[in-house]
């Protein structure tokens, strides 16, 4: 009796977790499978190509905007690190009002409207008379990373000890050897998925590119936007797809390999 | 002494790159053209121009935020219970379509909405008419639900999860039935991570020009599409500050929602 | 005798194939205090969540004042849990926890008031209504959650080692709160610990439990006194477990020395397990003691001396006693025959998990 039932209730949870698994990924698996379609219609299956991936290697605006994305994914993470991981250090070591403030502030461009963030640095940009440019998009992405650094570093950082440290001092080190043969150790699972974690957000970006990146360049998302306007080709979705397996990928990467060495 | 220095460049940075911007949107969002100071940027949210993309934007933007609700929660319940001992890559599977491009998230809408779209083809291949999808509100609500609906089941997911298992026993083994121990253990132990993961709908949602634009054509104006438009088309950056500092208050009321109800950061998401 | 309140048949439950109870019986008179004690991964809480409804038995019978239950879910159980780490709802005040299960079953507001002010008063918090689950201290929230168990007036209390998280004297002083609350409240309580001097202070009757089985059930006095294998002369206290010959009735040969004791029916040479607990060996003159040998070992342990003595064989005696007996002296040891247990030797490691149930 209460087997019968409590399947039932399995079922329904499992006929669920399908139903809204299609609707995630649906659309998703409809871009994958028309990147292969050699006929240009939506609808009827022309056979498999791979004629539209050739396409968009060959297309100059699209490697241009992919070497683009790369780079300032790329770099905007890594100083993103850099100011995040620093800052986390000083902010762990800080009394609470201060510690308050400063996330306060690092809060800011998480919970703003990304499109007012986009606006704000726009306006920032031109009054301090920087020409909008990679180097403006460049900038935007590194503010916007590093505040998913600093949350990514500080759990880490509350859990390795003081005492460790002051160990170390105590048997001779410099701080800074100190900082780097202990407490870094401690922490770099937190600084590489900080680092993921911004190279992820920036290449998701759009919003925030679209209004600080200025007329001659484009990233991925930004020339998607301009083509699918004008009305989507399919080397369009071979371009979805590559980018839905980098994501995939490197959300593996970061996902399951620290959690790895924690259970070790 | 020494480590405090170590956040001089983030101070600096965020001083340049976040509180001068914002203070900038303040300062153009209050000034006409001159620079004299006005109001009236910030008043033209009353024009019926206006103020009717607004309103649409709310209302499109709170029934996709209910619509992630009651999506979610169930959702998350379920992942919830089924995380015990078989590992976390069922919810990865269930998050990983937030960390898709966005616009390819909602290109794929396109795609399938679209009046030669596929969902329109399926139609024609069952000989059914074809139905009008594409360009209309229901069309935007759905790629909201659909951009945003893993916000809101990550943040009521992790809430769920640090719910020992014993609290909810407690109340079955004082005689809750499943509905009971629903509304008065589970509903108000999660109350952080639903408000953060209504504000992490609702704001993005709300804000919004992309959706919009892809999918609700030309016709359909949110309060993004407007703000949009003053800085790449119109070029009335005073309005379009000005109307920003209109949406800043929702924003605002978000950040206080969270900052009381979600004090230890229980429901972010990251 | 009373009527047997709760009684499981040949329960057996196993998580992802590890048997985690094998065939167990067990019977719960009514307004007693049953302790099942054992190490930990021994089943004794899955025992418990069997009976509160929390988990379901592959087989076997749950049966509740002559009723079957085993569908029944928990809510619905005439029971209620005391839970390990109290389990308080932390969004709700004391009163509101309190409340809880009264509310469910539609109690008026009167009644309930009434329920909370009486709850408190006997767990000692009267006052305390109004404060939140964080601002008590553990043994406090102790109390709480055994209030928001007993005001739902249960026939049978499920404590889960509720005293696990408290510190050694708060769990002394709330041993003596739940033996009072008991005798108060007349309801039977089936207590889950791994701690036996708790379970000896304060059970009518003691299951042992390893491995799923159950080892040996009596009064504290027997558990302690007359263990039935190996198994509980360890677990209970501190033991002796030596190999010996029973000679014949009434003698039993240990190392060479021949011991008199009390047990009978073992037989003639049979190989037996021996148990001598550490303080009821008499340190005496070498040539009085039934056995010689030399103390290697002393520590002081405030109300006794504990010593190893070593005997020409190489074991070592665990000795308590009040006798100081300076290291590398000789001595010797005596033992009262009624304070020597014999016990059958398993015949197989199977044999000796499977419990004796009388």
């Amino acid at each position: 009796m209460k087997n019968s039932k409590w399947n039932l209730r399995r079922i329904w949870q499992d006929f669920y977790l399908v139903i809204i698994m299609i609707f995630l990924y649906a659309p998703i698996a409809t871009m994958v499978v028309l990147s292969f379609n050699s006929s240009k219609s939506r609808t009827q299956w022309g056979g498999f190509t791979l004629r539209w991936y050739t396409e968009m290697f060959a297309s100059r605006n699209i490697m241009d905007a992919l070497q683009n994305t790369l780079l300032i994914a790329f770099l905007s993470a890594l100083i993103a690190v850099i100011i995040g991981t620093a800052a986390s250090i000083a902010i762990n070591s800080m009394k609470p009002v201060p510690r308050t403030i400063l996330m306060g502030i690092t809060n800011i461009p998480m919970l703003n409207a990304d499109i007012v963030t986009g606006i704000s640095l726009m306006l920032a940009f031109i009054a301090f008379g920087i020409s909008l440019g990679f180097q403006t998009v460049l900038i935007a992405h590194i503010t916007f990373n590093i505040p998913y650094v600093i949350l990514s570093v500080m759990p880490k950082l509350k859990q390795t000890s003081r005492f460790t440290y002051e160990a170390a001092l105590d048997l001779g080190a410099s701080p800074l050897r100190a900082f780097f043969k202990v407490v870094f150790p401690d922490i770099l699972p937190g600084v590489l998925s900080g680092f993921l974690l911004a190279f992820t957000m920036s290449l998701d970006d759009f919003i925030i590119t679209h209004f600080t990146r200025g007329a001659g360049i484009n990233t991925l998302s930004t020339l998607i936007y301009s083509e699918v306007r004008r009305g989507i080709k399919p080397s369009m979705y071979a371009l979805s797809t590559v980018i839905f397996a980098t994501v995939l990928i490197l959300l593996i990467i970061s996902n399951f390999a620290p959690h790895k060495k924690a259970e070790q | 002494m020494n480590k405090k220095l170590l956040s001089g460049p983030y101070i600096l940075w965020m001083i340049g790159f976040t509180i001068i911007p914002l203070a900038l949107i303040v300062f153009y969002g209050l000034t006409d053209k001159s620079g004299a100071f006005t109001l009236a940027n910030v008043l033209s949210i009353s024009t019926p121009e206006h103020i009717k993309a607004l309103w649409l934007s709310l209302g499109l933007s709170f029934v996709s935020t209910i619509i992630c609700l009651v999506l979610a929660y169930p959702l998350a319940m379920i992942l919830r219970n089924r995380n015990v001992g078989s590992g976390s890559f069922i919810v990865f599977i269930f998050i990983l379509p937030m960390w898709m491009n966005f616009l390819l998230r909602t290109l794929a809408w396109q795609t399938l909405l679209e009046k030669a779209g596929v969902i329109n083809g399926i139609l024609g291949m069952l000989h059914l008419p074809k139905q009008n999808l594409i360009n209309t509100p229901g069309a935007i609500v759905l790629g909201m639900v659909y951009n945003f609906l893993p916000f809101m089941v990550l943040p009521i997911y992790n809430v769920l999860c640090k719910i020992d298992d014993n609290t909810i026993n407690a109340a079955r083994d004082l005689g809750a039935n499943f509905f009971q121990t629903l509304l008065w253990v589970w509903f108000p132990l999660s109350v952080p991570g639903i408000i953060s993961g209504i504000t992490m709908v609702f704001v993005p949602a709300l804000t919004t020009f992309v959706i919009s634009n892809l999918l609700g054509g030309s016709k359909i104006l949110l309060i993004g599409n407007v703000i949009e438009q003053e800085f790449t088309k119109g070029s009335n950056w005073n309005m379009g500050s000005g109307l920003s500092l209109v949406l800043m208050i929702f924003i605002l009321i978000s950040m206080a929602l969270i900052a009381k109800y979600d004090k230890n950061g229980e429901g972010s998401g990251f | 005798m009373g009527q047997s309140l709760i009684d499981l048949v040949n329960i057996s439950k196993s998580f992802d194939g590890t048997m985690v109870l094998d065939d167990l019986n067990l019977s719960v008179k009514e307004n007693t205090f049953v302790t099942l004690l054992g190490p930990s991964g021994c089943g004794k809480t899955t025992t418990l969540r069997i009976i509160g409804g929390f988990e379901k038995a592959d087989t076997g019978k749950v049966i509740f004042d002559g009723t079957e239950i085993n569908d029944l879910p928990p809510n619905k159980r005439q029971l209620n849990t005391v839970f390990q780490k109290y389990a308080l709802f932390s969004h709700m005040n004391i009163a509101e926890n309190i409340a809880f299960g009264l509310k469910i079953k539609g109690k008026s507001k009167a009644y309930i008031n009434d329920k909370i002010k009486y709850a408190l008063k006997l767990v000692n918090l009267d006052g305390y209504e109004k404060r939140t689950v964080d601002s008590l201290s553990g043994g406090q929230q102790q109390r709480i959650a055994i209030a928001r168990a007993i005001v739902n007036e249960p026939r049978l209390l499920l404590l889960d080692e509720p005293l696990g998280a408290l510190d050694l004297k708060l769990r002394q002083d709330m041993q003596y709160e739940l033996i009072r609350l008991k005798n108060e409240l007349g309801i039977t309580f089936i207590y889950v610990t791994h701690d036996q001097e708790e379970a000896l202070t304060m059970s009518d009757t003691i299951v042992v439990m390893n491995q799923g089985y159950i080892q040996q059930m009596g009064t504290p006095e027997q558990i302690y006194n007359e263990p039935e294998n190996a198994f509980v002369a360890d677990f209970i206290g501190e033991s002796n477990i030596v190999p010996g010959v029973m000679l014949h009735d009434e003698l039993v040969e240990i190392f060479g020395a021949k011991f008199a004791c009390v047990d009978r029916g073992f037989g003639v040479n049979k190989p037996v397990d021996v148990v001598i607990r550490p303080e009821d060996i008499e340190l005496v003159e070498p040539e009085q003691g039934t056995l010689t040998g030399t103390c290697t070992h002393l520590i002081f342990k405030g109300v006794h001396y504990e010593m190893e003595i070593t005997t020409p064989d190489g074991f070592e005696w665990l000795v308590h006693s009040t006798t100081l007996c300076p290291v590398g002296k000789k001595v010797g040891l005596r033992v009262d025959p009624f304070n020597i247990q014999i016990m059958n030797k398993p015949a197989s490691e199977d044999e000796e998990a499977v419990g004796v149930n009388e």
